[in-house]
């Protein structure tokens, strides 16, 4: 029998992506990661398609940068394994099929930017042209200023320029744009979408729903170490509790209500009655012919909704 | 794994910084004219202090640079670093290299004022010395690193250079062992200083290229290599 009060949400198994051949982009099985007495990562199955743009969604301390950590070859798991490409990571990295964007820190002040380019350029054998990777960071009027000169926003560029350099078949980028404005947000989501058109594999790590949503094909829902939920933005929303629909009731009979196929839960408010459904077309023909109720109002849930109830309703292990 | 062109930048950057110009080209210069000027009629002392000078212009700058790390450390340049082919050796490596090339330039620069200003040496003598001066700074380029590792902090050049001038003391750089208070003079015979300093100094003084010395210096650079090793992995095993 449904709660009269609080939705509870329905919880489906990730579904395993379709097996192709090659090796796929990244591929973390089993892992978990303790620091001493903390978990950071409880057991994480993830596999990373090449092409594909996954967000890496979960409130903070979920265990994300923990696990792109791994994924860089920064840091091992306590148990379970990494592989990128097939391969260890710390390989991927030194051919430059990797590459990160890291949320903060990473630069050194004294330097110009076109240097800090140049420099790390130096490192790999094969890169691309500095002015290339600067033209594409939007960077090119900002090459001869020092480093620590640079706004948060123009600094975040700069990594990203840096990331571009091995032009790498994976891009990881770890909370990339946080502190950034909303025009260089914009235009910096445009770059790493023109980049996955090319064909480019993207993994962001992001606490911003609405980033998530927006520039995600698929987006693997994490919290508390584990991952709660992996599909498209559309599966995980309807994955939350379907839809609710309001309506103009005054005196509702709740119970009712309650035992219409599909109703999760009841609420009253005054004259108005919220009621949560996974099948709100029944719930909309019980209400028209056989109740009173009118200003009828249907509302999908949105990926905030799904994030709430599928993260905070788990407790830490 | 190691690159040639991160190492010139590397160093352009280090002489960019003004405070690094003025303990690499200032400061070395100033303390011999300071300390050596009073002597300068007497060769044996005057030429005893300039060697002593270059030693210790060597040992600043050859620290600062293998401290420079923790600077780096600290910004999470080192981190940006690990997502690069260049392996962890590969960037002590270059820190090692940087810091024996600018270890070159306050010895020359040193060297350089005695002679202008009258200091008499064989010509073999000038040249083994410097080598000398020179190539002793490596351990200290070990110790900078080994507290470049041990105190990730920006500002760890503050730390240090007063520990560097303690040590001077005991290497009898700036005033004669022999005038040390009996219970320092204990000490220094064990310190790294020392054994620069007499090894640095035995082309004139005849006496200090003993296998003790050498020894001491070979340990001590051993055990900050050691300490660095040890205090590295823990640095790329923490995260």
């Amino acid at each position: 029998m449904p709660d009269t009060t609080t939705s509870r949400p329905h919880r489906s198994p990730s579904t395993a992506p379709p097996i192709r051949p090659g090796a796929p982009a990244v591929q973390l099985s089993a892992v978990v990661k303790r620091f001493g007495e903390v978990t950071a990562v409880d057991g994480i199955d993830l596999i990373v398609t090449p092409g594909e743009v996954v967000a890496f969604l979960g409130p903070n301390g979920a265990g994300k940068t923990t696990s792109i950590d791994m994924m860089l070859g920064l840091s091992q798991p306590t148990s379970g394994t990494v592989e990128v490409f097939g391969g260890r990571p710390a390989d991927a990295v030194a051919h430059g099929r990797i590459a990160a964007v890291m949320q903060s820190g990473g630069l050194l002040k004294d330097l110009t930017v076109a240097e800090t380019v140049q420099l790390t350029a130096s490192l790999f054998p094969h890169s691309r042209p500095a002015a290339e990777v600067l033209e594409r960071a939007g960077l090119t009027d900002l090459a001869g200023r020092r480093v620590g000169k640079c706004s948060g926003g123009e600094q975040q560029r700069l990594r990203f320029a840096l990331a571009l350099l091995p032009d790498p078949e994976l891009l990881v980028l770890d909370e990339p744009t946080t502190g950034m404005d909303v025009e260089t947000r914009r235009s910096f989501w445009a770059a790493i979408r023109q980049d996955a058109d090319a064909g480019r594999t993207i993994l962001f790590a992001t606490h911003y729903l609405d980033e998530a949503d927006a520039y995600a094909d698929r987006i693997v829902l994490v919290s508390h170490g584990t991952v709660v939920a992996d599909g498209s933005a559309t599966a995980i929303k309807a994955m939350a509790s379907g839809r609710t629909v309001r309506a103009t009731l005054p005196d509702a009979d709740l119970a009712g209500l309650s035992a219409v196929p599909g109703v999760t839960s009841v609420e009253a408010r005054g004259d108005t009655v919220l009621v949560q459904t996974t099948d709100s077309d029944r719930l909309l023909r019980h209400l028209l012919e056989r109740t009173d109720a009118h200003d009828l109002e249907v509302t999908s849930h949105t990926l905030e909704d799904a994030f709430v109830a599928l993260t905070t309703d788990r407790s830490p292990r | 794994m190691f690159s040639p062109t991160y190492l010139l930048m590397d160093l352009r950057r280090s002489l960019r910084n003004r405070r690094t110009l003025i303990f690499l080209v200032v400061m070395p210069v100033l303390f011999f004219f300071a300390f050596a000027g009073p002597y300068q009629s007497k060769n044996d002392i005057y030429t005893y202090i300039m060697v002593s000078m270059a030693v210790y212009g060597a040992m600043i700058a050859t620290t600062s640079t293998g401290a420079s790390v923790a600077v780096e450390r600290s910004l999470g340049w080192t981190r940006q670093l690990r997502l690069t082919p260049l392996r962890p050796a590969g960037y002590v490596l270059t820190k090692v290299l940087g810091a024996l090339v600018l270890g070159v330039v306050p010895v020359v620069l040193v060297l350089a004022a005695g002679r202008l200003t009258g200091a008499q040496l064989g010509a073999t003598i000038w040249l083994e010395c410097a080598v000398a001066s020179w190539a002793c700074s490596l351990v200290f380029a070990a110790f900078g690193l080994f507290m470049g590792y041990l105190v990730p902090a920006e500002n760890v050049m503050q730390f240090i250079g007063p520990l560097l001038a303690l040590l001077s003391f005991f290497g009898g750089l700036f005033i004669p062992l022999d005038q040390l208070p009996s219970a320092l003079r204990e000490i220094a015979p064990w310190t790294p200083t020392y054994a620069v300093g007499e090894i640095a100094r035995s082309p004139i003084t005849h006496d200090g290229l003993t296998a003790g010395n050498v020894a001491l210096l070979l340990a001590w650079t051993a055990l900050f290599a050691v300490g660095t090793g040890l205090l590295f992995r823990r640095d790329t095993a923490r995260v």
